[in-house]
């Protein structure tokens, strides 16, 4: 067969470990655009198809956590109880591409490619996702801010697969948006994800496609807690989501490029970062 | 209508595998492994009906039903797509007949180039398989990632609300 | 969606009735056959090497890398080309492959080409060819073309054309006075159905068939020949479905490739451009700037315009003369002018070349009038609508060229009927998402939202200018119980084939008319562009099926003893008005054997003189466009709510695919009013791509409230006006006073960005 096809994890550990120069293949909707149109040549590849245990997902209630398979596509992740847990993550899987997209594209795709523009990684990065990879020395867990290192360099080592991602399921509010020049389709010019934990009395924001990797702006967050209350139901005072977005803009690093400026980018996310912080008051 | 052209030289590979699509089990020789599906289909299969426009999933025109799911068919490799079911236009109709979507697409003016229609024939008959009263606005969403550069969407809105409402008046 | 237009009861097939498409069920079924779509035995590839640079020097070609890579069959160059060099539909001054010593003068330009068994090897092949190339520093600004102190980057020199229009008093000075430099981005036609041609040589060696999707057969066809130095008749082009067009493919792009690499290979060949190469391999929308300034009195009356517009040609000239003219010429828009001063400049840059797109140089002229008439309003205190109906055209006004308007001219009823279409509910606090600026993006709530309003009307030629005659030909054929109509008209998706056949129907009193393959084995259609085809070659189909029916008339007389004077046709019967006899018409064309050819020709035009006076354009249509737009005034996100339009379109002949050409062409002037542009940095293209080439989605698509008025045009051989073109024009600047109302600044440039919103 042209492609491997392990027909499950094990097999899929042993036949990457013995072609460690293989290329991982699931939605293909990164990959098949670089082979389509980037000239990229494909050689041995090893097809997840098969491997239907990347495409689970289950909630461990007592541990507020859910997992989810690196190969259950954006489509399954827009409804139902994924989308009452992790609300983010549904908005966001919502923006990816299109229909078509969404119906193939993976966690463990955005993960793979790693891009500052992957719609799912603000909120990885808000919610501090662990990210469960298996290679042939074993399983290990990265921290989600030490998995991405670079503008489409993750941390993965040869061989070395994800296998799934968990996010915490937290108390509170969360939510996500995503700047784009047109209403569909759009690879996101800046993004956001904001997460209010009411038990922990934290926020954290998390921005896509204003930097190198995804930016948390941890001096706004610190600021953000001591300047009022995250606990309880208080109202929101404006001019501190203001003043909030302002900071949050100031810790970005967004570049010029054909798609848009960093002046917009900056203001952008600082935009966002007012509005989501206000409607996890409201 | 199909022309297996023995591939030679820098391209070859001597992949061969299977394909099953529209019911039917096809073989494929002597392909790259780098063909897409939609490469698959029209260059080597017969079936010409999905149309390629921009090969990176960003035109819809190449709109197929792999596994019951609506995908891009230029995204998905086609040596991979090994031990699935695969679903195009060419065999949506029964015996060369018009489905109701094909029929309101023609009656509705929902036609006009022609060359985005077979993936939205497909999207369509997928969007309501599994949403049969969409509103307007879930029509247009299920529909966000097929571009249409002739009608404007308009008449092909009105063929998807035609088809909603005849099916629910034959149901 | 509303049309008032009802149903007027006649036979359904007929004109006025919504009649089937006849490729329709091919089309849905996936068995329509695009360009495309098409194979041969013993095919080979095709593909092209283009020039990364935008200005350089060709100091080399090697191809012995590609013959080196097994499959190959096939490389040709410039020294391959036995015919004409070059090739263009004014100036034949660009190469069929930039040579060596010459220079390359667009990112892109074709270099080479060569032919393989598949794809992927063309694909190495291409990268096997060594060319080296001396990089020069493009010329990009046209500033500089004009004032000169660029270098001549072609032989015939920077300037394509500059055209002055000199009209009346030119000293008069208003009492207000408004003026703005507008500028307008590279548009892309982004037809779906990307280029393939297939190229099938003749065993004799000295002649070809070629499918193709084009605009013009004919002019293809000479190219080709002048080319390939071989006679037009050896060379039988035919149609190949066309996905699209809109003026994209009305210049040549692989056709000659494709011919030479059969000729030279002695294989059928396919060249099939791929998306990225769709944008580098045809012309775009010429990028403008136009300054203008208008003078009023104190009621608001225009007086005077003053404008200089200056039109980016990019590399090769194309159509950028006429695209030009046509700019200049409608710098009034529709209102009354009797005094202008324009000046008006194509130039000749590295930046990609730009020819025909719906609208040719309408569009940008629109923009600008249309910008100035919010000005105007503001500064006369005049609603958009008031100033507009002040000073809208009539039929019988002078025009700034000299020629006055005798098509009908509804300008202010367009205005009125558009006026009169109820606006759209306002946002309410829940509000579907998907319906807000940013959608799903999840930017915006219901509270961070502002709307406008935003009027643009238009006023646009029909058929080719300054003395060109764009004839049309067609053949009716009767035989055998059969009705046949063969053109070379191009079908694009606009439903000629299906008016073709409405046409015959209604002449001809018959349901079942047949249509020949379209070929070159019939006279010239002329372009499917200019919104000229339902005019041209609906005039020539009438034409042709009106003299077979005087022969089948001649025969009916004879064979039945009735007097030629009584027959007529009334629904599918021969009826003598004399006798009352009546005859099927399918009974009456049994045993006929009838052929005619019949041309059409519109009115011929003229030069325009040095200062642009001239009858120079055969006649003109009319729109109005009311956009409601909400806008996120913080994130600069667009949402169009409702286009409403009042469209004089002369008659419907067809109202579904009235509507059709009507939706069709407002998304296209959305597009360009807030996300398409090919953005081009130093003579090269950024964004080459769908995914950063941007065209609307379903969900940018707003609602469309329309109405045809319907004056028949009485020098129109069906009483209709071309409709394609003046949907896209008055759009965009409707959208963009609308964001202008919404967000309180002058935005003078479209695309408009979110950045221009709220920066």
């Amino acid at each position: 067969m042209p492609v491997l096809i392990p027909r499950n994890v094990d097999e899929l550990v042993e036949v990457f470990q013995a072609n460690p120069q293989a290329k991982l293949l699931a939605g293909g909707t990164d990959y098949m655009v670089e082979v389509n149109l980037h000239g990229r040549k494909p050689e041995t590849m090893i097809s997840l198809r098969q491997v239907k245990e990347l495409t689970e997902w289950s909630i461990r209630s007592t541990q507020s956590q859910i997992t989810i398979g690196a190969g259950l596509p954006y489509a399954d992740m827009e409804h139902g109880e994924i989308a009452r847990v992790v609300p983010a993550l549904a908005q966001a899987a919502r923006t990816v591409g299109s229909p078509q997209i969404r119906a193939a594209g993976t966690l463990g795709g955005n993960l793979g490619t790693c891009s500052p523009a992957g719609d799912s990684l603000p909120v990885l990065a808000a919610l501090g996702a662990t990210i469960h990879v298996i290679g042939p020395d074993g399983n290990r867990d990265i921290d989600f801010v030490d998995f991405m290192v670079g503008v489409k360099k993750n941390s993965l080592l040869p061989s070395e697969f994800v296998h799934s991602v968990s996010l915490p399921i937290i108390e509170g509010w969360q939510g996500y948006a995503k700047v784009g020049t047109r209403n569909a389709m759009v690879i996101s010019t800046a993004s956001a994800c904001l997460v209010r934990d009411i038990d922990e009395g934290i926020v954290t924001i998390a921005l896509g496609s204003v930097g190198p990797t995804i930016i948390r702006a941890y001096s706004a967050e610190s600021w953000l807690m001591k300047s009022t209350s995250l606990r309880s139901g208080a109202p929101l005072d404006p001019s501190v989501a203001q003043e909030f977005g302002r900071r949050v803009a100031q810790e970005s690093r967004p570049i010029d490029d054909h798609r848009s400026t960093a002046e917009y980018r900056r203001h952008a996310v600082g935009v966002l970062a007012q509005r989501l912080l206000t409607r996890s008051f409201s | 209508m199909s022309i297996n052209i023995p591939v030679s030289g820098a391209a070859q590979s001597h992949e061969i595998y299977s394909l099953r699509v529209n019911g039917q089990l096809h073989e494929v020789k002597d392909a790259w492994i780098g063909e897409s599906l939609l490469y698959v289909l029209r260059e080597r299969l017969g079936l010409p009906g999905a149309k390629g426009a921009c090969e990176q999933g960003e035109c819809g025109s190449c709109t197929v039903i792999l596994d019951s799911k609506a995908v891009c068919s230029c995204l998905v490799m086609a040596a991979d797509a090994v031990e699935t079911e695969i679903l195009t236009v060419e065999g949506l109709g029964p015996n060369g007949a018009l489905t109701d979507v094909q029929s309101a697409f023609l009656s509705e003016g929902g036609v006009q180039c022609g060359f985005c229609t077979p993936g939205f024939i497909v999207a369509v008959h997928h969007l309501l398989e599994n949403n049969p009263q969409p509103t307007d606005d879930e029509i247009r969403e299920a529909l966000s990632g097929n571009i249409c550069r002739c009608t404007g969407y308009g008449r092909i809105l009105e063929a998807v609300r035609t088809v909603a409402d005849q099916r629910r008046k034959n149901s | 969606m509303s049309s008032t237009v009802a149903s007027t009861g006649t036979r359904h097939g007929t004109l006025g009735t919504s009649a089937s498409r006849p490729d329709g069920v091919a089309k849905v079924q996936g068995g329509f056959a695009f360009s495309s779509d098409m194979w041969a035995d013993n095919m080979l590839w095709g593909a092209t090497l283009r020039s990364p640079h935008p200005y350089a020097r060709i100091i080399s070609i090697d191809v012995s890398g590609a013959y080196a890579i097994d499959g190959v069959t096939t490389v040709i160059t410039a020294a391959d080309v036995p015919g004409k060099l070059t090739y263009g539909l004014i100036m034949q001054d660009q190469p069929v492959f930039a040579a060596i010593g010459d220079t390359v003068r667009y990112s892109g330009e074709p270099v080479a080409a060569v032919a393989a068994d598949h794809p992927e090897t063309c694909q190495r092949a291409l990268a096997a060819i060594k060319v080296v190339y001396e990089v020069l520093t493009p010329v990009t600004d046209p500033e500089d073309c004009i004032s000169g102190i660029a270098e001549q980057i072609h032989p015939d020199g920077n300037i394509f054309r500059h055209q002055r229009i000199i009209s009346g008093d030119t000293s008069v000075v208003g009492a207000i006075q408004v003026e703005g430099m507008y500028e307008i981005g590279m548009q892309d036609q982004a037809f779906l159905g990307l280029e393939s041609a297939l190229a099938v040589p003749d065993s004799g060696g000295n002649g070809l068939e070629i499918y193709v999707a084009t605009q013009w057969l004919h002019e293809d066809r000479k190219q080709i020949a002048d080319c390939l130095n071989i006679p037009e008749e050896n060379i039988r082009l035919v149609l190949g479905g066309v996905g699209g067009a809109f003026g994209a493919r009305e210049d040549i792009s692989l056709q000659v490739h494709t011919a030479l690499l059969a000729m030279k290979s002695g294989r059928p060949v396919r060249i099939s451009y791929g998306r990225e190469e769709s944008f580098y391999g045809h012309v775009h929308r010429h990028p403008a700037k136009i300054w203008m300034k208008h003078h009023a009195d104190s009621n608001g009356k225009i007086v005077k315009i003053e404008s200089r517009m200056v039109f980016d040609g990019g590399a090769y000239c194309s159509t950028s003369p006429a695209v030009l003219v046509n700019g200049i010429t409608h710098t009034q828009g529709p209102y009354k002018c009797d005094n202008a001063v324009v000046d008006g400049w194509a130039v000749r840059t590295n930046n990609p070349p730009c020819g025909a797109m719906r609208g040719f140089g309408v569009v940008q002229a629109c923009f600008a009038h249309e910008s100035q008439m919010e000005k105007l309003a503001v500064a006369a205190g005049l609603s958009p609508v008031e100033i507009r109906l002040l000073n809208a055209m009539e039929t019988g006004d002078r025009m700034i060229t000299g020629q006055i308007m005798d098509s009908v001219a509804p300008v202010a009823q367009c205005i009125r009927e558009t006026d009169a279409i109820p606006m759209p509910p306002p946002m309410t606090q829940n509000a579907d998402l998907r319906t807000i600026p940013g959608g799903t993006g999840l930017t915006a709530l219901p509270s961070n939202i502002k709307r406008g309003v935003g009027w643009g009307v238009s006023i646009k030629n029909l058929m080719y200018s300054e003395g060109f005659d764009d004839y049309s030909t067609a053949r009716c054929r009767i035989n055998e119980g059969v009705v046949t109509i063969k053109f070379a008209t191009s079908e694009v998706g606009q439903g000629f084939t299906m008016l073709a056949q409405q046409i015959a129907r209604t002449v001809l009193g018959v349901d079942d008319v047949f249509l020949d393959t379209i070929d070159t084995q019939v006279g010239s259609a002329g372009s499917t562009s200019a919104s000229r085809q339902t005019w041209m070659s609906g005039g020539a189909v009438q034409a042709a099926c009106r003299a077979a029916l005087e022969k089948l008339f001649d025969h009916i007389a004879i064979k039945n003893s009735l007097s030629r004077d009584g027959l007529e046709i009334e629904g599918t019967d021969i009826v003598d008005r004399l006798t009352g006899q009546r005859i099927a018409v399918t009974a009456a064309i049994k045993g006929v054997d009838i052929d005619c050819t019949e041309e059409y020709h519109h009115p011929a035009t003229e030069d325009m003189d040095e200062n642009g006076q001239g009858n120079c354009h055969v006649a003109y249509a009319f729109v109005a466009h009311r956009a409601v737009v909400d806008v996120d005034l913080e994130l600069g996100l667009v949402k169009v709510v409702q286009i409403a339009t009042a469209q004089d379109v002369g008659r419907v002949l067809n109202p579904l695919a009235a509507m059709g050409q009507l939706e069709g062409g407002i998304a296209q002037g959305l597009g360009l009013a807030v996300m398409e542009e090919i953005i081009v940095k130093d003579g090269k293209v950024r964004n080459p791509s769908f995914t950063d080439y941007l065209l609307p989605t379903f969900l940018d698509a707003p609602t469309v409230e329309m109405v045809f008025i319907e004056e028949h045009e009485p020098k129109s051989p069906l009483g209709a006006k071309g409709i394609g073109e003046p949907p896209c024009i008055s759009v965009t600047p409707a959208i963009a006073n609308a964001i202008r109302q919404a967000v309180g600044r002058e935005l003078p440039r479209v695309p408009i960005r979110p950045y221009d919103i709220c920066l």
